[in-house]
Formats: structure tokens, C-alpha cells, sequence
């Protein structure tokens, strides 16, 4: 998994139906220094997190073990919510 | 996933034949605040996306999760159309 801030939300109305109702954020992975690196994704919210938050998330069709049906099409989830790093 | 610009369309004539039927489209991956960043991609069409329209990629063995895709030689699929992005701290 991968360490990264929220910075954002993307809203799409047509998309592929197992994806209704999942939250989209466009996520910045960062160092543990907080520093970004790398470009911006986005990825599914499995926990519930809002702008500002550090997160942990996994690449790949791992994200799909979030959710009931493991159908949903993604290629990064959120799995975690950081509260500390040491 | 990310995000991107539908570029143009592929026409590909010869090719495997499980790519029979699908739409490629051309779509250059963008950042969340629109300049573009990386290289063009060509990507599987399952949401009648248009030229110019901002559309969310699936990559991977994942794209292969997208509508009629499951076993066919895929990487990238459009998931969706996008309405809007919202970055509060820009």
C-alpha cells in the first residue's frame, strides 16, 4: 500500500453501474514526511475519509475486496485512514 | 484509476479477435487540475465516452473487470464519464 493525502473528489453520473453510490477521490501519494510524490490518482473510498485526510491505498484489484461484491472495476482503493506514522 | 482526455478514435482493422466489437478510443491522461501528464493511451470504450469529454481510466488486469472485458487482452478501460473535480486547497 501506499501513503497519500486526499485532495479531492471527482463526480461522474455515467460510469459503470458497480461503481453507483462508490466515492471517487483524487488522491496525492506522499512521503511519510508528508511530501507529495508522484502524480495524483484516483481511487474508490472503502472507509469513508473526506479532504485533508492521510490514507493508506491499494493499487490494484485489491481496491474490489472493499466492497460486497468484489465485481467493482477499480485499480485503487482506500484502505486505511493514518493517524500516525513513526 | 486516472484521469483523461478522449483524444480521438482507433481504428484498427487487423487485430486479436476478442478485440472484435469494442470501441478504442485515444485518451490523454491528465492531472486532477487538467494539464496533461504522460503519455497518450488507448483504452477500451464501455461508456460511450465523445472526443473532449474528461473520462476515468481503469488500468491493469483491472481494466479487464469492466463490461464484456473479462477475458479479453485489455489494460486500459473508461469506467465513466466525468461531471466534475473538486480540489478545495487550489
Amino acid at each position: 500500500m501506499r501513503l497519500a493525502r486526499v485532495v479531492g473528489t471527482v463526480v461522474s453520473t455515467i460510469k459503470d453501474p458497480r461503481l453507483h453510490s462508490v466515492p471517487l477521490l483524487v488522491v496525492q501519494p506522499i512521503s511519510p514526511e508528508r511530501i507529495p510524490v508522484g502524480d495524483p490518482l484516483v481511487a474508490v473510498d472503502g472507509i469513508g475519509v473526506g479532504v485533508g485526510e492521510v490514507v493508506f491505498f491499494v493499487r490494484g484489484k485489491e481496491g474490489a475486496l472493499l466492497f460486497d461484491s468484489q465485481d467493482v472495476p477499480t485499480d485503487a482503493g482506500i484502505v486505511g485512514k493514518v493517524d500516525n506514522v513513526y | 484509476m486516472i484521469l483523461a482526455k478522449v483524444a480521438g478514435t482507433v481504428v484498427a482493422t487487423r487485430k486479436d479477435e476478442r478485440l472484435e466489437g469494442f470501441k478504442l478510443l485515444l485518451v490523454q491522461p491528465v492531472e486532477p487540475g487538467g494539464s496533461s501528464a504522460g503519455n497518450p493511451l488507448v483504452a477500451v470504450d464501455t461508456v460511450d465516452a465523445g472526443v473532449g469529454e474528461l473520462v476515468l481510466i481503469v488500468s491493469g488486469s483491472s481494466a479487464r473487470m469492466c463490461d464484456g472485458c473479462n477475458d479479453r487482452p485489455v489494460d486500459a478501460a473508461i469506467l465513466g464519464i466525468v461531471d466534475s473535480v473538486d480540489l478545495p486547497s487550489d
